[in-house]
């Protein structure tokens, strides 16, 4: 059955303030298809972001939404959880968000493997504050804060949250709807921390500046450099050199923390009765 | 015959009460960094809260332990942090956001000196102008600052009813005198004091910034049945944002205003032999004590000295204070500190006589003796 994308979407909203060709409006269409496919009930989501342009999707969606400071959305939504485990919570931010001025906490929520959903949407830009370089930003490319090229190495987000210890973690490009749905689905399904490296483009200040074109021009070089992680063993170390896997990169089952603090505060009650 | 009720008196040390005093309050989620002098009472809290079915976390810094209790209490449940002034730095930027969005909370502040690293481990009242001024923007302040154990601990509770009526962050502010001191406190019974919850709306639609007569709007938990939406950005009555002038003009003075309504309910502050003084100290945590004794040493030399203790020192009952100050031909302010609380004495109570202070950043607390000699020059 067709997804009613309006019993999620706050219509009055609309129009959003994303441009023209930006990618993040498919991601948003992907995370209400797997809320829909999984029967999830608005009032018991809580959708926490930061700052930045995917830190504006919580005001689009019916749910209990909270638009917090510039790359602290894990640490409120940690707060959240916590105190209501029985919410669910799915968080959404940007490369800068995640990965530059919230890198502590993208660590140490993936170390922690709380229950909650996180979303990247990676674009390899800061948007929001007109195009500078991020720590995604592809090595050599131009930003307004690297105009001879950006001269450092990007973050690979799924590595960065594997190492950390998510418990799921994936990477999807918007142009590969199936996948991008299959990923998130799966990362909302997963008992624990999940990371979605949620590709898209942004052809106003990327595209613009590194000459790739409009934005199917743009989800053309995208595909140039991934590669499906099915095909892992197929491809050559050759065929993979430099390229970014896509797909269901890494799942695990880790204890779950509002889980374990749940059997301590049992046991500490039944020690306490027993005395 | 009647049985009376055992009381409940402990030897506590402050950071300790503040942790009993939590509890009582309601207080359900703590998320903490640890941070000298104030680690005892993230400590207390990691052992106490799984005990009465709440739940404590160390978190990754102090950013994200402030943006922790604001999400929980955001989910409906009363929230608290304990730091000193680096971690309080730290804070300030989600601070204002717990200000603009309108998010109770409690964050206990035992200062040290400062600035920087200074000195974790001595005490100081460094911070009483970061407490105010600290966080972007104009946000209402509330700060209380115990002098004794025991009052911490009543003090604690009154900041997490404070901060439950007013729909904001509060401060409390201790010094490491207060916060490692041991002393006698009475511990009380949850029905024995008075405990404020945030008030809840009663209707949908709900608009989580529409309000009424007192200036504060209703606050529900989220999966609580009333979906809302909650942004750091200038935002009108539903929620959400808003660069209409009007609106953004209504919404900043709103929070300061719904404060200033309210504020005779949330001001607290003692006097002691202020009635006919001619000189007058104005003090505040544990440098109000060394002030009493001093008062009370230059009454028995003849000298009509008296002491304004601010216990709210945000907002400060100016009216009081320009009571106490009305006869008097000098006001003397000691504080561990280069001069900041001097300042907003000196702008309520006016000039005409000296307004001086006793200032010591030496990481010892300033004694009697000091006190007295300035209040005999």
């Amino acid at each position: 059955m067709a997804v009613n994308y309006f019993n999620y979407l706050r219509k009055e909203k609309m129009p959003h303030i994303w441009c023209a060709g930006c990618g993040h409006g498919m991601i948003v269409k992907s995370i209400i298809r797997a809320i829909d496919k999984l029967g999830w009930k608005n009032d018991e989501i809580a959708l926490v972001s930061g700052i930045g342009c995917s830190s504006r999707t919580p005001g689009y969606l019916d749910f209990h939404t909270l638009h917090t400071t510039h790359g602290r959305a894990l640490a409120f939504a940690t707060g959240i959880k916590l105190a209501k485990p029985n919410l669910k919570v799915i968080v959404v931010g940007g490369d800068g968000d995640m990965m530059a001025i919230g890198g502590n906490h993208f660590i140490h929520a993936c170390r922690r493997n709380i229950d909650m959903k996180l979303i990247v949407y990676n674009n390899n830009i800061y948007g929001m504050t007109g195009g500078q370089a991020s720590p995604t930003t592809l090595t050599d490319a131009k930003a307004t804060t690297a105009p001879y090229g950006f001269l450092e190495e990007p973050f690979d987000v799924c590595n960065m949250a594997i190492a950390s210890g998510a418990t799921f973690v994936g990477r999807a490009l918007d142009l590969d709807v199936p996948l991008m749905d299959r990923v998130i689905l799966e990362s909302f399904k997963h008992k624990g921390f999940s990371v979605v490296d949620a590709w898209s483009q942004c052809p106003t200040y990327f595209g613009r500046f590194n000459k790739w074109g409009s934005a199917s021009e743009m989800m053309e070089r995208y595909k140039q450099i991934i590669y499906n992680i099915r095909q892992k063993d197929q491809l050559s170390e050759e065929e993979k050199k430099g390229k970014y896997p896509v797909g269901i990169l890494h799942q695990i089952e880790r204890n779950e923390f509002c889980e374990r603090y749940q059997r301590l505060r049992d046991s500490l009650k039944e020690k306490e009765e027993a005395e | 015959m009647e049985m009376e009720e055992k009381r409940n008196i402990k030897f506590l040390s402050g950071n300790e009460a503040c942790g009993e005093g939590a509890i009582i309050a309601g207080c359900r989620f703590f998320g903490g960094y640890p941070i000298s002098p104030s680690s005892e009472i993230a400590e207390f809290m990691s052992k106490r809260l799984p005990l009465v079915g709440g739940t404590f976390i160390q978190m990754e810094d102090e950013i994200a332990s402030i943006g922790a209790i604001l999400g929980a209490s955001l989910a409906g449940v009363k929230s608290m942090t304990a730091t000193s002034g680096p971690g309080l730095s730290l804070m300030q930027e989600n601070i204002g956001f717990g200000a603009m969005a309108e998010i109770p909370t409690v964050i206990v502040d035992v200062m040290r000196g400062g600035p920087s690293t200074g000195n974790p481990t001595g005490p100081s009242q460094s911070d009483v102008m970061a407490i105010r001024w600290g966080t972007h923007g104009d946000y209402p302040a509330v700060a209380l600052c115990p002098e004794s154990v025991n009052e911490v601990f009543l003090l604690t509770i009154e900041a997490f009813n404070i901060a439950e009526f007013l729909r904001t962050p509060v401060v409390l502010a201790m010094d490491e005198i207060t916060a490692h001191m041991r002393e006698k406190v009475e511990l009380l019974k949850e029905k024995d004091v008075k405990i404020v919850n945030r008030k809840k709306p009663e209707k949908t639609p709900y608009l989580p910034y529409e309000y009424g007569e007192d200036l504060i709007p209703p606050l529900p938990g989220y999966g609580e049945g009333f979906r809302f939406h909650v942004t750091g950005l200038n935002h009108d009555k539903t929620g959400f944002p808003t660069n209409k002038s009007e609106l953004m003009e209504e919404g900043n003075r709103r929070i300061m205003d719904k404060l200033d309504k309210n504020k005779d309910k949330v001001i607290r502050h003692e006097e002691f032999m202020t009635e006919d003084c001619d000189v007058l100290v104005v003090a505040f945590g544990s440098s109000a004590r060394a002030a009493k004794r001093a008062v009370r040493n230059a009454r028995e030399k003849g000298i009509k000295a008296g002491l304004f203790r601010p216990i709210t020192l945000y907002p400060l009952s100016e009216k009081a204070l320009q009571k106490a100050a009305g006869r008097a031909k000098k006001v003397i302010v000691p504080e561990m500190n280069l001069g900041q609380y001097i300042l907003i004495v000196e702008r309520v109570v006016g000039h005409g006589f000296p307004i001086v202070g006793i200032n010591q950043v030496d990481g010892e607390p300033i004694s009697p003796s000091k006190i007295l000699s300035k209040i005999e020059e």
